[in-house]
């Protein structure tokens, strides 16, 4: 310890040893190692950690770390058709300044009393996407869609009382390996097959499936492979007339265009909104949203925190806090439903301060946008020998399916050759859809120009000349 | 709650983290998995542990994840069916019972004895050849240190169990004791609680979890390796519990870690973790001397990071509770924390100041605890009716549980209270 209390570093101000000595002698003892007396030695790391040499000074460090993170290339500096879980869309300047704020950034679990701009930005949250959604509750959000999924089915199971749950089988790798650890061994999980030219969930084999044990289906729409299901109100009506619920996944940036699947029978509908004004950062940006109505056995089934509006003792005051408090982990540990914790509520709060600014004419300026670009990008890519977009015979939103079936180059090295031009192409579905064939997952968003689309098709001409 | 260095938050908003696709070929983020593989190398030696695993979004996820890897390891024995109890301690953090239950698994819960400490005798008791293992906190949330820990272990092992070590608040400990030498299997660090990495309301956050050699075979899917001149991703793991979380997890988070750690060193996270204690007992003695409050177990003993106090005194002799007193903070621009449910300590409030904040701070703060006390013995209405300078006042909390009042967005809250 006499080394350690020479070191008076700025991220600890009582290091500085005239207040340390102050301060062990109110304790009453002469050295720090005194108050670790209830470890037992046998117990004590006896060494100093190996650990590479300290950075004290700021300016070493960010010299140091920079070096590192310039070995990234980014989607700023290309042009990225990567889609599948992680978007690139703009992100209005005041959702970072919002979010950088020390009070939202830095809070912890503050009370309504001393946090009370946490509870009514999350509020204003909930509230926004319950527009988008068009359903009546909405929670703090989840991790990620990938938890979100998850939790939505174990729901589904609660409400219904049942033990299986079916997965239309367009759905992500990422999501399907999530929700299969997140349900064993408690839930069974089967999946639904597609129609092999739409990708449209297969009725015949959703009602094969439809047993009394099957608490509910889960479906993407738009898909993870980028066509809408148009058939989502077939689909609640046939689980519905066995009792079980209609479970959905969405993009929240397409609702400004297609109508929310509260509109076709979904009883839990689920998603992420990291492309409501929340970077990509490496997939850092993730956030979990779940919505019903609001019926008791539907909100007393949340895991995740609802904060809910209320009077104060001043009259016309809003105040905010907690709603069935009493069905959480944090109240009745494993008594509670699931769990809950530290998840992903700065970006729900940057979500709203993202919907509050598009309004709902600007959500529906974004989904055209997106619409036409990506139209666009598909028209242009068939044109190209060999090459097929849409891969389904379905209308697409952003993302859709590129076949190179017919070139003789695999989607690797395709993208090998896109990347020396700058460009990243879609995400090869080789490993995740093998039955596909040669197959990526393009993904046009409001950021792509049509310059952009252009040296895509460009690239593509000139790789598979 | 510790100081998140400006400095991290200027790095983690640079383009070079924020503009990265997760699913760009890998030669062009091998600076992101450098930083992800050298924060694993970090923690593995602030740990013992051999492999550690961004991918869980927080602590809780973390649990789930060590859960789920206690559940396959024994599924891979064939002995999934037949272990289907976890055991863990009543001041754990509440996702140890919780998360362990949403894998299936029955929680048997170990209570305190009259030093605040989960009894040996009864782990004892509790294991059998349904034991799938142990998930447990330590220090606990009351800041004592279990010095029997190795021996639980022990027993739990002994059992065919496997042990997971909740180390998300590591704060009072690093560079001093380790779940290696502990003997534990399974690990996970809290990086926006004990590496800087800012709460932000409630995450986005990170649950570092790390596994002996045993167990990384099973972590989930993909695991940052280093192959001599590059950064790759492996999915290659054979008993994997697949995904927790979309991609690799939170890299902003585990940015601000490395980042955190690179600029104290080895000997800085022990000076850290030693000032944390410190700034902790300060804290205790002085509360010790405030009238109407107590400090329960483990009498004259000091303790680790954080300390669960009680006003049982001050609410005998005043009738003031916990909660008042923490209303009447929030006027003078303090957060007291009761602590998690059930409440074992009667009136509990628990305070953890880190390494962060300064002894001037600390007395301000200390100061405030006292006069309050000093109101509610001469004028206990003044602090029953608090807050009075929050942003807002005392909220009406019978519509929050009220099926037929609460309003979790606007739109419930027009059809519910202001019907047209």
């Amino acid at each position: 310890m006499k080394k350690s209390e020479k070191m008076v570093h700025p991220y600890i101000p009582n290091s500085a040893p005239k207040v340390k000595a102050k301060m062990l002698e109110e304790i009453g003892v002469k050295d720090v190692d005194e108050l670790y007396e209830d470890i037992p030695q046998n117990l004590r790391l006896k060494r100093e950690m190996d650990l590479p040499q300290a950075l004290p000074s700021e300016y070493a460090l960010k010299r140091h770390v920079e070096k590192i993170l310039s070995k990234n290339q980014t989607c700023q500096d290309n042009i990225s058709f990567l889609g599948g879980g992680c978007w690139q869309h703009y992100v209005p300047a005041i959702c970072d300044e919002i979010n950088q704020r020390s009070e939202f950034l830095t809070a912890y679990a503050g009370e309504p009393y001393e946090d009370h701009g946490r509870f009514q930005a999350l509020f204003e949250y909930e509230s926004l996407m319950a527009e988008l959604l068009d359903m009546d509750v909405v929670n703090v959000p989840t991790y990620d869609w990938c938890q979100a999924s998850s939790t939505a089915l174990r729901m589904a199971a609660r409400i219904t009382g049942r033990s299986e749950v079916l997965i239309s089988d367009t759905i992500s790798r990422e999501r399907l390996l999530t929700i299969r650890n997140y349900c064993v061994p408690v839930l069974a999980v089967q999946m639904v097959k597609h129609c092999p030219d739409t990708g449209l969930v297969d009725l015949d084999d959703l009602r094969a499936k439809m047993t009394p044990d099957i608490a509910g289906i889960y479906f993407e729409n738009p898909s993870y492979l980028g066509f809408i299901e148009h058939q989502g109100k077939s689909i609640s009506d046939i689980v519905h007339k066995n009792g079980a619920l209609s479970v959905v996944g969405v993009d929240p940036v397409s609702l400004g265009v297609i109508i929310p699947p509260s509109n076709y029978g979904a009883d839990i509908v689920c998603g992420d909104i990291q492309g409501l004004g929340v970077h990509m950062n490496y997939g850092g940006g993730q956030g979990g949203f779940i919505a019903t109505r609001d019926e008791e056995r539907f909100v007393m089934e949340y895991p995740s925190r609802l904060f809910g509006i209320t009077k104060t003792s001043v009259e016309g005051e809003y105040g905010f806090g907690d709603v069935a408090y009493e069905r959480t982990s944090f109240a009745v540990r494993e008594e509670g439903k699931e769990f809950v914790g530290t998840h992903a509520a700065l970006w729900g709060i940057t979500a709203a301060v993202y919907l509050s600014l598009m309004g709902p004419k600007g959500m529906q300026e974004l989904g055209k946008t997106i619409m036409q670009r990506s139209q666009y990008a598909m028209k242009k890519l068939s044109e190209i020998k060999g090459v097929k977009a849409p891969l389904f015979d379905s209308p697409h939103f952003k993302e859709f399916v590129v076949s190179f079936k017919d070139t003789r180059k695999r989607v690797e090295d395709i993208n090998k050759s896109l990347l020396e031009q700058g460009i990243f192409g879609g995400k090869s579905l080789s490993t995740e859809f093998p039955e596909l064939g040669n197959c990526a997952l393009y993904c046009v968003t409001e950021v792509h120009t049509k310059d952009d689309i252009d040296r895509l098709v460009q690239a593509l001409e000139d790789c598979l000349k | 709650m510790k100081y998140s260095p400006k400095i991290n938050e200027v790095l983690a908003r640079s383009p070079k983290v924020a503009e990265v696709h997760p699913l760009q070929d890998v030669d062009t983020a091998q600076g992101a998995l450098e930083i992800m593989y050298k924060l694993d190398t970090f923690l593995q030696e602030i740990s013992g542990m051999k492999k550690f695993t961004m991918q869980p979004g927080g602590g809780s996820s973390a649990i789930l994840a060590m859960a789920s890897i206690i559940y396959a390891y024994h599924e891979s024995r064939g002995e999934a069916d037949k272990r289907d109890e976890i055991i863990t301690t009543i001041f754990s953090h509440p996702s140890d019972a919780a998360a362990a239950a949403v894998k299936g698994y029955k929680v048997i819960t170990l209570y305190q004895d009259e030093d605040g400490l989960p009894d040996v005798e009864a782990l004892k008791k509790a294991v059998s050849e349904r034991t799938a293992g142990l998930l447990i906190t330590n220090p606990e949330d009351t800041g004592i240190f279990n010095p029997k820990i190795a021996e639980f272990v022990d027993v739990v092992h002994e059992a065919g169990g496997l042990c997971g070590y909740d180390q998300a608040n590591a704060n009072g400990i690093l560079g001093i004791t380790r779940a290696n030498e502990a003997g534990f299997d399974l690990c996970f660090f809290n990086l926006h609680k004990t590496f800087s990495s800012p709460h932000g309301c409630g995450g986005p956050a990170t649950g570092a979890l790390g596994v002996t050699e045993e167990l990384i075979t099973y972590l989930p899917v993909p695991i940052v390796e280093f192959g001599g001149d590059r950064y790759y991703l492996s999915y290659n793991l054979l008993n994997t519990i697949g995904k927790v979380r979309a991609f690799y997890g939170v890299f902003p988070a585990v940015l601000r870690a490395y980042s955190w750690i690179m600029s104290l060193g080895a000997e800085g996270l022990k000076e850290a973790a030693s000032v944390a204690v410190l700034n902790n007992n300060y804290i205790l003695e002085k509360i010790k001397k405030i009238r109407g409050a107590s400090a329960p177990y483990a009498k004259g003993r000091h303790r680790i990071e954080q300390v669960r106090y009680s006003w049982e005194t001050l609410k005998e002799e005043t009738g003031i509770t916990t909660e008042d007193v923490t209303y009447r903070m929030a006027d003078f621009g303090f957060h007291l924390w009761s602590s998690h449910h059930p409440f074992i300590v009667p009136e509990p409030f628990t305070i953890e100041p880190t390494e962060s904040y300064s002894k001037d701070e600390i007395d301000e703060y200390l100061a405030g605890l006292e006069k309050i006390v000093g109101e509610a013995y001469e004028d206990p209405d003044r602090v029953k009716n608090a807050p009075y300078n929050s942003v807002v006042h005392k909220i009406d909390h019978s519509t929050l549980d009220d099926p037929e009042k609460w309003a979790i967005t606007w739109r419930a809250y027009l059809k519910k209270h202001k019907k047209k």
